[in-house]
């Protein structure tokens, strides 16, 4: 709550305080704080903001404001910012949806964007632009590793269930396109559905092997816990959009023994990543989820690229940031040439911690250096 | 097999028609009795969740917890009612509709300010996890079971208490006349917060028992909400019997199309042109058999009055 | 429409103050209007984009508003699906300037349709199908009165909602971007402030059509048809086309607003659909004041100010937005424009 205070004030008084200096960076920060799913808008919002605290720099105005997950909404705060606010730079939208209502437009217009969370498949490939940078992921990198992973552990006969809207049919795609065997059927659920009693019915009836699914947030709690009572005894794969640390607290038992995959993990060995999540429990009292992770270095991402230039000089800064010269939380980061991430995927499993509540551990590499895709179909 | 799967659909159909039920004879109650259109409803749904949720956590009881939602949700029912509802009762549903849009925001970001934004933990207690074999080799969860069943005893009570008891003779005078119970010397505003609390109450128990099977979110009462409106103008608004026939085809007809009409597609298309036509057309299905219904008969099935 | 600087249009609508010229409610629509039209071209020449794209939105709103407020305040029908053809209207904007782009046909059977990034095609083909759209629906809904119109509207409004959803051909629930503002001859279309003045000359136009209706034998007969319906059939009127007409033509605005603001947006998606919207239409129509020429302009511009000023300041802001709310439902029975401009109807 404090934090919130204080970035309430920083808020009323950055107009004023951004007129001294015009040496100033203003970042704007469009991301889903209310409405169901807002913890990982909170999450971006959290770990963002840990970072540029810790940067000790008092040139850079951060300004945040709420979309409440409707891409209208998005689209006239991208307007403020850019039009009202003159920022040099935008980011935060968590939803693939959200991102390619805004993002578009946005670089169009000469300001740059970097996303920690979406990526959806056109911003990677036909639509990319050279003032768009994900610092995240495309959105099949997860699906696709696990893909991989489970060829590689011999299962043959997996069935694969996603809802039936774009990010769930590239979800599904993308799975099949690294796991590069038959698998035995394709269970489409609506948007936002909360019983999967009869989807249950179908994978029992179903002589499968293993179960992939992408269900994020609250979808992802609903299909668990029914999946506990089933009776239903094949092993579940996911990705960790179903599976950070707030959601597989609020699945409770039913998440455990669940594999998934993950771009970063909190017990992944390196020293930023130490630094980062124990400074993170610090400040807000809880562990971080992989948004958190991705907040922090998109802003250690802009900090370092600060170091070379300001954003008015674009092709110096747009270059900075190609560079990825920062320490990532993920060990290794960089760039591919559409400005999307070439990185590990890790895979972590869901155990009881030692407070008996579910926490993920990592298992291991499920893919190295994955790329997308869509990067052949990238001009700038 | 396709038999077994059949029945087992049916079950989760009829289940998901039972908790239906609970929310719409809420619904239709207050509707009939006080002539109030209720967005709102979902918020007790949620209500009732979040309480069990917060007791159960901190008692370890789910069945504690349980009374605590119902409570919770009767209590935040009957002071809805005391403060904003009963001032609304005399004005047009366009009113009705505005105030209980905006009961919706408060209630949703009030329960974000004091729970925060995560989902909250709700789990059936370990006495009803598992399944049950049923004949056929069917595996089916005892906690869906137990549903039914309790969607089954609330129906039963919900009947005796309305044919049998004194406030339910009220209420049914009230249903047919609202001027009457007045003459009777009925103290009416306490029967209206009465049936209000009955109503939301009955909307927590709901969200509380569901709320163990899905995630215990904000904005969760909504999607329910609006099945529960589907459900009453299918069955005729106000009438309880209703109420039940609407649940049961809502949640038979949704949860079948759901697992059938896919596999139908795929019989002239191919599969993943199929399957997405029929999901589409699935979340589709209930709207179109409430339009069908309301074509031919614009009261509803069993319309109690106008 | 097609061309903004027109005042002829704008007097029509004005004339229902023209008979008090000095009375409180001339004065107060006279400034809600000016204001409006003013306040944006000033902020344009001083430089600040941002608030003429804040009033386009705010207009649009309006105007989708007043062809909401003609079904329920003037027609008595209280539909809860408006989204619907806003939704439709936005689409026709994106998927028409979607094959328009990529030089693909619309439809090839039974005949070719090219798509289309003229705003004159583009709103006459979103007038047609919204009103096409409303006639069946309207056709079904009127058979029913009272709370089962409110619902049976949602339902329609919801059905359209998941088929736009999960139809994958036009971005499903990823919604549809619109990469270059559909035109119009002789006039940029991406100048920000002509794109205003478009809306805002829709927005006049709408209100006008509304004043005329309302003062013809037809908005006799709909008044009617709300207050006493009857009356109206032993007058040898049926009441049922002329609800359909009005719901109709209502339906017609709303979806001319939406492509407005697909194209505004640059971008459609089923959000625009969603019931949410729908409702939040009716918070405007009614916080404007229900039946009011002026009331959705007024209710438009409190509640998007709302929005954009409650949204900066805390993450809760929703929570305040619905005390307000409640606050005007509550206390304030004739909406804003009642409380400014004094009691217009009676009830």
């Amino acid at each position: 709550m404090k934090n919130m205070t204080r970035l309430g004030l920083g808020l009323l008084l950055s107009s004023s305080v951004a007129m001294a200096h015009a040496e100033d960076v203003k970042i704007g920060m469009i991301t889903t704080l209310s409405g169901g799913g807002s913890h990982l808008g909170v999450d971006v919002r959290d770990g963002f903001m840990l970072a540029m605290e810790q940067s000790g720099k008092d040139d850079i105005d951060v300004l945040i404001q709420d979309d409440a997950n409707r891409p209208d909404l998005a689209r006239s705060l991208a307007n403020e910012f850019m039009q009202r606010d003159d920022v040099d730079i935008l980011t935060g939208i968590i939803w693939s949806n959200l991102a390619m209502a805004v993002v578009p437009a946005v670089v169009r217009q000469g300001t740059f964007y970097l996303s920690p969370n979406a990526g959806p498949s056109d911003l990677a490939g036909r639509m990319c632009h050279e003032n768009y940078f994900n610092v995240a992921y495309q959105n099949d990198n997860l699906h696709g590793a696990m893909g991989a992973y489970m060829r590689e552990e011999g299962y043959e006969k997996p069935i694969i269930l996603a809802p039936n809207y774009p990010a769930g049919t590239d979800a599904l795609a993308g799975f099949k396109h690294l796991y590069e065997g038959d698998v035995i059927d394709e269970l489409y659920t609506q948007m936002g559905q909360t019983d999967y009693a009869a989807e249950i019915a179908q994978i029992r009836a179903s002589d499968a092997d293993s179960l992939f699914f992408f269900l994020p947030g609250g979808m992802g709690i609903s299909f668990m816990k029914q999946w506990e009572s089933s009776g239903v005894d094949i092993p579940i794969f996911g990705a960790a959009f179903s599976f950070d640390e707030i959601l597989i607290k609020a699945v409770g038992s039913a998440a455990i023994g669940a594999r998934n995959t993950s771009l970063w993990a909190y017990d992944l060995d390196n020293e930023t990543n130490h630094r980062f999540v124990e400074s993170f429990r610090e400040a807000y009292g809880r562990t971080p989820t992989l948004y958190a992770a991705q907040g922090f270095d998109t802003a250690n991402l802009i900090l370092s690229a600060l170091e070379v230039a300001h954003p008015d000089d674009q092709d110096a800064f747009r270059e900075a940031l190609r560079a990825a010269d920062f320490d990532s939380v993920r060990g290794e980061f960089r760039f591919g040439p559409n400005h999307h991430p070439i990185q590990d995927i890790y895979v972590r499993e869901v155990v009881e911690g030692d407070d008996g509540q579910p926490t993920n551990r990592l298992l291991g590499i499920a893919i190295e250096d994955i790329q997308d895709i869509y990067y052949e179909q990238c001009q700038m | 097999m396709s038999v077994t799967l059949l029945i087992e659909q049916l079950l989760n159909g009829v289940q998901l028609g039972t908790m239906l039920f609970l929310m719409a004879s809420g619904l239709t109650l207050i509707f009939g009795v006080m002539g109030l259109i209720n967005l709102a409803h979902g918020s007790f749904y949620m209500v009732g969740a979040y309480a069990t949720a917060a007791i159960t956590a901190s008692t370890g009881s789910f069945l504690i917890g349980l009374g605590a939602g119902i409570v919770a949700a009767a209590l935040a029912g009957a002071l809805v009612e005391l403060i904003v509802i009963r001032r609304l009762y005399h004005r047009p549903h366009l009113d009705q509709v505005l105030a209980t849009f905006a009961l919706i925001l408060i209630f949703s970001e009030g329960t974000r300010l004091i729970f925060g934004s995560s989902p909250l933990r709700l789990s059936p207690p370990s006495w009803l996890t598992g399944f049950v074999t049923l004949p056929g080799d069917t595996r089916y969860p005892i906690y869906r079971l137990v549903l039914i069943g309790v969607g089954v005893a609330i129906s039963i009570g919900l009947y005796l208490l309305i044919s049998r008891t004194r406030l339910g003779m009220r209420i049914r005078a009230g249903e047919s006349d609202r001027e009457m119970i007045g003459a009777l010397g009925v103290n009416i505003s306490k029967l209206y917060t009465l049936v209000f609390a009955l109503g939301a109450g009955l909307a927590g128990l709901a969200g509380a028992l569901v709320g163990a099977l899905q995630s215990v979110q904000v904005g969760m009462g909504e999607p329910v909400l609006i099945l529960a409106f589907v459900v009453i103008v299918i069955g005729g608004i106000g009438s309880i019997k209703g109420a039940l026939f609407g649940a049961l085809l809502v949640g038979i007809v949704d949860t079948l199309g759901r697992v059938y009409l896919p596999i139908f597609f795929r019989a002239f298309m191919p599969p993943s042109e199929a399957t997405g036509v029929g999901a589409a057309l699935a979340a589709m299905l209930i709207y179109i058999l409430m339009a069908v219904i309301l074509a031919f008969k614009p009261k509803g099935l069993f319309a109690a009055h106008d | 429409m097609t061309n903004p600087t027109s005042s002829g249009v704008a007097e029509a609508s004005l004339a229902p103050s023209a008979d008090s010229h000095f009375s409180r409610k001339g004065l107060v629509q006279l400034t809600l209007l000016g204001l409006l039209l003013l306040l944006p071209v000033t902020a344009y020449f001083l430089g600040h984009i941002y608030y003429v794209n804040l009033a386009s939105r705010i207009t649009i709103i309006a105007m989708a508003a007043v062809g909401l407020n003609l079904a329920i305040g003037y027609g008595g029908m209280v539909s809860f699906g408006h989204a619907a053809y806003f939704g439709l209207g936005g689409y026709v904007a994106g998927i028409s300037a979607y094959h328009a782009f990529d030089f693909t046909p619309f439809m090839t059977w039974p005949f070719s349709v090219p798509g289309s990034d003229n705003l004159l095609v583009v709103w006459l083909a979103a007038a047609v199908l919204c009103g096409l759209l409303a006639l069946a629906i309207g056709a079904i809904s009127l058979r029913t009165t009272g709370v089962y119109f409110i619902m049976i509207t949602l339902a329609f409004a919801q059905m359209i909602y998941y088929f736009a959803n999960s139809w994958p051909t036009y971005g499903g629930e990823d919604g549809l971007p619109i990469y270059l503002r559909n035109g119009l001859p002789l006039v940029d279309t991406t100048n920000t402030l002509s794109y205003f003045l478009i809306c805002f000359a829709g927005l006049v136009l709408a209100m006008a059509i509304t004043s005329r209706l309302m003062k013809s034998r037809f908005g006799a007969a709909l008044t009617m048809a709300r207050l006493n319906d009857v009356r109206l059939a032993t007058a040898g009127i049926s009441p049922y086309p002329i609800r359909l007409i009005a719901f109709v033509i209502s339906a017609v605005i709303t979806g001319l607003a939406g492509a407005l603001y697909a194209d505004l947006n640059g971008f459609v998606s089923p959000t625009m659909l969603s019931w949410h919207f729908s409702g939040e239409l009716m918070v405007i129509v009614i916080l404007g004041g229900v039946g009011r020429l002026y009331g959705p302009l007024a209710g438009a511009i409190l509640f998007v100010m709302m929005e954009t000023l409650l949204g900066g300041i805390t993450q809760y802001w929703q929570l305040f937005l619905g005390l307000v709310l409640l606050g005007v439902v509550l206390f304030a029975k004739h909406g804003v424009m009642g409380w400014l401009a004094g009691r217009e109807r009676n009830e």
